[in-house]
């Protein structure tokens, strides 16, 4: 593959090849690749007393960053991303195997149960949580006119209704993969193992399982991810109770006003995703499932 | 010999659909069953009612003389061979074969050795860790068949096995499945659209048009005596005639044809009813002459060699034409020649006509 472009092909293959892939380039260049050096960038500054941000390089950022009270946020954030996998592959699986192997009209129906929300603001959905769980919410409401409970009971702000929002969230990116790895699945595959003696329990684990593992792993990516960043899920299900990564960052930029310390928080993140995404890789995860 | 699998009265329908009517059917134990048919037939569809993967809607099948409706597949000793192979792709070449056995809980020493002879008796020793992508058709077919044998079926139901193969391989293939029946003594029911493959492999054929069985016969029965216009064309070459009773006399029946009159023998005809007649292209007969009983005239059109069988082609007045087959050497007619047609009454085949059905009801409706 060592033929030489010639000069005047160079130069005739130029137009074209600006006009395809320029724009695309520039998006790419300033809308990615320069905030993420500059974030990188600034991760590595400091702040004087009145908050300007000082280029001088130092990496007493991340040094801050290893304190114990930190640490201790990275690992509740990481614990509430693994339990909310979990939580989605546990709900989405059954759910997405429905789904892919209802032949009748109910199938878009069914489809469009997980669409429709999807499409939908979920900052406004958070709230509609909110409002359902609150003391003088519908829930608390209905368990008190059945008796059950005499005292409201507080449902929000436990890391665990934080959990339910997340769950609530993401499961479209878990359903939506499993769908997929599900309807892929050949139905005489499943015949095959019956005829060969096989009980629906054994067919599962044996044929269905392994099988659509693919997408269990996509899913799995696509959920704990995001669930690392969702910080407004934190904010108003968790009220302070249950942080994640999402909320430090949101916090320095915000109130906090320390950008440097930002920038290195979310470089951490960005490490910690491309750490993931490089074990999915490992484990045989197709990239193209990722959507990227 | 018992009777191994029982299907009586059976219909299976599909919405609008009547796949299957009224199929009664009996398979001998240790027998080559071939379902035969083109697409849509309902062959398959009757098989996979043997294997359970349907419910009849009405009638009942028996296996070893035992109900199996109320029965799940996983609990039927009946295996099948599908179409599409369906190997577990995840899976060894061992593991696929040994998955019969794992799953009724068999000793994994047994295992071992039970796959093992298996695939030396499909000829695939050696390929035990692969995986089924990289095998070639022939291969993967062999792993399915080796499959579902391995758990010592009473019945094997193969639907279409070898349909994914190139024709040298497939004509290898029925050999050696025929050969693995006689060994094994397991009666298959095989299910298939290719009839050459049919008369082949088959103890018995079992013919289905729009989901009637028309015939069940062994092969030369089928081919000799077809009792439907479908089985006589579906199987081999054969001329047909449309025609009407015009004279019995004992055995010997005379037909008026649209063009001509012809002569046949049989029995349990009536005069004036509608009926086909069938001769095989090399029972054809030609003279210049006229022939005794016959009056049909041909022009000699064309001809077309396929190695050591010429085929004539000839056209009748009406534009239909008809095929007369001789080996090479032997004598033929010359091209643009006009002939007369005949042959011996007992190498005709009559067919009762199921039009004639509908013209007799078309009759009783216009008397009343």
């Amino acid at each position: 593959m060592d033929k030489k472009i010639s000069r005047h092909e160079w130069k005739s293959n130029l137009l074209p090849a600006l006009v395809m892939a320029g724009p695309v380039t520039l998006v790419l260049v300033f809308l990615v690749a320069v905030p993420l050096v500059y974030v990188g960038v600034m991760s590595f500054c400091s702040i004087d007393e009145y908050y300007n941000v000082v280029f001088k390089f130092s990496t007493e950022n991340y040094v801050r960053l290893l304190n114990a009270d930190y640490l201790k946020i990275y690992g509740q954030s990481l614990a509430m991303a693994f339990i909310t996998t979990v939580l989605c592959i546990l709900v989405g699986y059954p759910f997405s195997y429905l789904i892919a192997r209802t032949k009748s009209k109910r199938k878009t129906l069914l489809y469009m149960l997980v669409i429709i929300p999807f499409w939908t603001n979920s900052l406004i959905r958070i709230y509609g949580w909110r409002t359902f769980l609150g003391t003088n919410g519908w829930l608390n409401g209905l368990l008190q006119f059945l008796h059950l409970t005499g005292e409201p009971v507080d449902f929000l702000f436990r890391q665990g209704t934080t959990v339910l929002g997340m769950v609530y969230c993401l499961i479209p990116f878990m359903i939506l993969p499993l769908y997929t790895a599900i309807e892929k699945l050949d139905g005489s595959l499943l015949e095959a193992s019956a005829d060969l003696g096989a009980r629906p329990f054994a067919t599962f684990f044996q044929v269905i399982l392994p099988l659509t593992s693919s997408g269990i792993f996509s899913g799995s990516i696509m959920v704990f991810i995001p669930c690392l960043g969702y910080f407004f899920v934190a904010d108003i299900l968790g009220g302070g109770n249950s942080d994640v990564i999402g909320n430090l960052i949101e916090r320095q930029f915000q109130s906090g006003n320390n950008w440097p310390l930002g920038a290195a928080l979310s470089i951490i993140l960005i490490v910690m995703t491309l750490v993931l995404v490089k074990l999915y890789q490992k484990v045989g995860g197709d990239m193209d499932n990722l959507g990227v | 010999m018992g009777h191994i699998v029982e299907i009586e009265g059976v219909n299976k329908i599909y919405g609008k659909n009547h796949v299957v009517r009224d199929l009664n059917l009996t398979v001998e134990e240790g027998e080559f069953l071939t379902l035969l048919g083109s697409s849509g037939c309902g062959k398959t569809t009757t098989l996979r009612m043997i294997a359970g993967f349907e419910e009849p809607s009405t009638g009942s099948i028996k296996v070893e003389g035992e109900s199996i409706e109320e029965k799940e597949p996983f609990e039927r000793n009946v295996n099948t061979v599908f179409q599409s192979y369906a190997l577990f792709p995840h899976k060894t070449i061992f593991d696929n074969i040994a998955y019969g056995l794992k799953m009724k809980k068999v000793p994994k020493a047994e295992i071992h050795e039970r796959v093992m002879e298996m695939m030396e008796l499909v000829q695939l020793g050696g390929f035990e860790k692969r995986y089924p992508t990289q095998l070639s058709g022939g291969q993967k077919q062999r792993v399915a068949i080796a499959r579902a044998l391995i758990n010592r079926p009473r019945v094997l139901l193969l639907d279409e096995p070898l349909g994914a193969l190139d024709l040298k391989l497939r004509k290898q293939m029925q050999l050696e499945l025929k050969r693995l029946q006689r060994k094994l003594n397991i009666t298959f029911i095989y299910v298939t659209h290719d009839q050459e493959e049919a008369l082949t492999m088959s103890d018995r054929i079992a013919i289905m048009h729009d989901g009637v069985l028309d015939q069940l016969g062994t092969p030369t029965e089928i081919y000799e005596q077809p009792k439907t216009k479908f089985v006589a064309t579906f199987i081999g070459e054969t001329n047909t005639f449309d025609g009407c009773v015009s004279a019995i006399d004992g055995t010997d029946i005379t037909v008026n044809l649209e063009n001509g009159a012809v002569a046949g023998s049989g029995s349990g005809f009536s005069i004036l009813e509608f009926l086909t007649v069938s001769v095989r292209p090399e029972k054809m007969k030609f003279s210049m002459e006229p022939v005794e009983g016959f009056s049909l005239r041909a022009k000699v059109k064309d001809f077309v060699y396929v190695g050591n069988v010429i085929k004539c082609i000839a056209s009748l007045p009406n534009g239909n034409e008809v095929r007369i087959e001789r080996l090479a050497g032997e004598e033929l007619p010359e091209a643009g020649s006009r002939i007369f047609l005949y042959w011996e009454r007992e190498d005709a085949v009559l067919i009762h006509n199921r039009d004639h059905l509908m013209f007799q009801m078309l009759e009783n409706i216009s008397l009343t």
